[in-house]
């Protein structure tokens, strides 16, 4: 009877899971479905408890300090954390989640009986394919993840790490790995439990520091979408349909997520995960000294006040210089001179899928002014000023003309077609993708060299 | 007729859940993408139901050793750490996050 009720009261969790993530269709409903979400957890922390009839005060004492000092370090860091490192902040979650999941399947290894999958060494079969699934995904995610977090926060460079033979070494890791599940549920020695925890944490490693740091917004995508499907494999081990449902809606919404970013960089998922692609400038030899129209923040805000229209286009610049608010601020200054301002945004902008809205939703900027790129495409060519801020790949026209670029096929903005071109970069330095931007060198482009948060800082002041 | 494993339910719930999760996130609006991956991080976080399960195996009354019930205890003690950090974390982060939207104020 009462694992009946628990059943049904982990069902109620799992759709108010679903209601969380529907919420999340318009900022409007969007609070409201974070609150179901920490109500389904709650239901779910609480029938768990009743369940597990705990009587010794010593587990009660493991249980409330255990939760107290995870939740305190949560809070801290969510209350300190700046927008701008969400990509790294929510990578390092991820491995969290991932660790949990090894750490959960050893405890069931240890105590089957208290999960009802069998007795100690005569685990139940089905049980053990579960278990090897959910800690084999979950020390992935873990290692993966805390590499991703490395190469977002600067820790590691984000170049390629290129190691000799790499695809052939993960396919052996791959291969020891399944063989050694197989192996394990055939004889289960722990032994081997803790070694597939160990290669799969190699394998993590190895499979995500060949991948560039700005294919961090797939790879991260694809981490959360592996740490739900660890969650599932435990949600099988334990039998819990929290777990279960969770874990389901999780992997989908990572895939989804990957799906779009490699859509929005055209590149396909498999050339992503192989790695090896960016970091290097590899452009030799053309030493391109063609003239760059060049201007100032005077130019710039001259040519912006006496503008009918201006569409801002962010980048991971502006991000890296923390301009977002420097941006508001100018924004607001031209809307007083009449000028029409809308941003917009590439599906790809930023280390992570919509880090750029984020940014600038902390900059107090309304989100009905912020388009995403299908939306905004067309308004460019009636557009007087485009200003590219931080960006720079995502607005390479030679991604339509020139078949053989590397970018070619990858969906851009039309900056070209709005009457005059402001660029905000540091230098003619290329983007990830280390190529060659001919917008630089038309005559409707003006260049504006210099950190994107000062930049724009003076022109706000000479906006008056 | 012979009665049907449980484990056939449960993977019929998985893969109803997949198509849910499948149509409710593509309605997911691309604004709000950043706080679709803290909140299905904090969701995913459920799994403290498995670390609370190995922080309550009563030791000695059942029928491994005690030490691997302490051994259990100890991994879901750590584990417990690690879901509440995400669980508090994630929600608050998410909640942060979606304050911050805000429409044009009607002049």
């Amino acid at each position: 009877m009462k694992a009946d009720l628990a059943a049904l009261a982990y069902l109620v969790s799992g759709v108010l899971f679903i209601l969380a993530l529907r919420g999340l269709s318009s900022p409007v409903t969007s609070r409201a479905g974070n609150n179901r979400g920490m109500l389904g957890m709650a239901i779910a922390v609480v029938t768990t408890l009743w369940v597990a009839n705990v009587v010794d005060q010593l587990t009660w004492g493991m249980i409330v300090v255990g939760i107290g000092i995870g939740g305190l370090i949560g809070a801290i860091i969510a209350r300190r954390i700046a927008m701008t490192q969400m990509p790294q902040l929510v990578a390092a979650f991820h491995s969290l989640v991932g660790l949990a999941a090894v750490l959960v399947a050893g405890a069931a290894l240890y105590s089957p009986s208290a999960y009802g999958i069998g007795s100690e060494g005569a685990i139940h079969t089905q049980s053990l394919i579960e278990m090897s699934l959910g800690l084999a995904i979950g020390a992935i995610t873990f290692a993966g993840s805390l590499i991703a977090f490395a190469k977002l926060n600067g820790n590691m460079s984000g170049a390629p790490i290129i190691l000799p033979a790499r695809h052939l070494l993960n396919l052996l890791i791959f291969a020891a790995i399944v063989a050694l599940i197989v192996f394990f549920v055939m004889h289960q020695p722990y032994w081997a439990f803790w070694t597939i925890a160990g290669l799969s944490f190699v394998f993590g490693i190895t499979m995500i520091i060949p991948i560039g740091g700005a294919d961090m917004p797939v790879v991260i995508s694809m981490l959360n979408s592996y740490s739900g499907w660890a969650a599932a494999g435990i949600g099988f081990t334990l039998e819990n349909t929290a777990l279960i449902i969770t874990g389901a809606l999780v992997g989908s919404s990572g895939a989804i997520l990957s799906y779009i970013m490699c859509k929005g960089m055209n590149r396909s998922f498999i050339s992503v995960i192989l790695g090896g692609f960016g970091g290097e400038v590899a452009v030799a030899g053309k030493a391109e000294t063609r003239p760059v129209k060049q201007g100032s923040a005077d130019d710039a805000a001259f040519i912006m006040k006496n503008a009918g229209s201006v569409i801002i286009v962010p980048g991971y610049g502006m991000a890296v210089a923390q301009a977002q608010h420097a941006v508001r601020e100018m924004a607001d200054k031209l809307k007083k001179e009449g000028v029409k301002v809308s941003y917009a945004i590439h599906p790809v902008a930023g280390r992570m899928p919509g880090h750029m809205n984020v940014l600038l939703a902390e900059a107090n900027v309304p989100y009905d002014e912020v388009f995403e790129l299908e939306d905004i495409n067309s308004a460019f060519a009636q557009t007087d000023v485009a200003y590219v801020i931080g960006a720079n790949d995502v607005t390479n026209p030679a991604a339509k003309s020139n078949p053989q670029s590397p970018i070619f096929g990858m969906p851009v903005l039309d900056v070209e077609k709005a009457k005059t071109v402001l660029f905000v970069k540091r230098g003619m330095g290329s983007g990830y993708a280390g190529i060659e931007n001919e917008l630089f060198y038309r005559d409707n482009t003006m260049m504006l060299f210099g950190d994107a948060k000062k930049m724009t800082e003076e022109i706000v002041k000479a906006l008056g | 007729m012979e009665a049907i494993d449980p484990i056939v339910f449960r993977f019929s719930i998985f893969v109803l859940a997949i198509f849910v999760g499948y149509y409710v996130v593509w309605s997911v609006t691309p604004a709000l993408h950043t706080p679709l991956m803290s909140v299905t991080n904090a969701i995913s976080s459920v799994i403290v139901v498995g670390a609370l399960i190995a922080v309550s195996v009563a030791v000695g009354s059942s029928v491994e050793s005690s030490a691997t019930s302490w051994i259990s205890k100890g991994l879901g003690f750590f584990a417990l750490i690690l879901a509440s950090v995400n669980i508090f974390g994630g929600f608050l982060v998410t909640s942060r996050m979606l304050a911050m939207y805000r429409k044009k104020e009607k002049k």
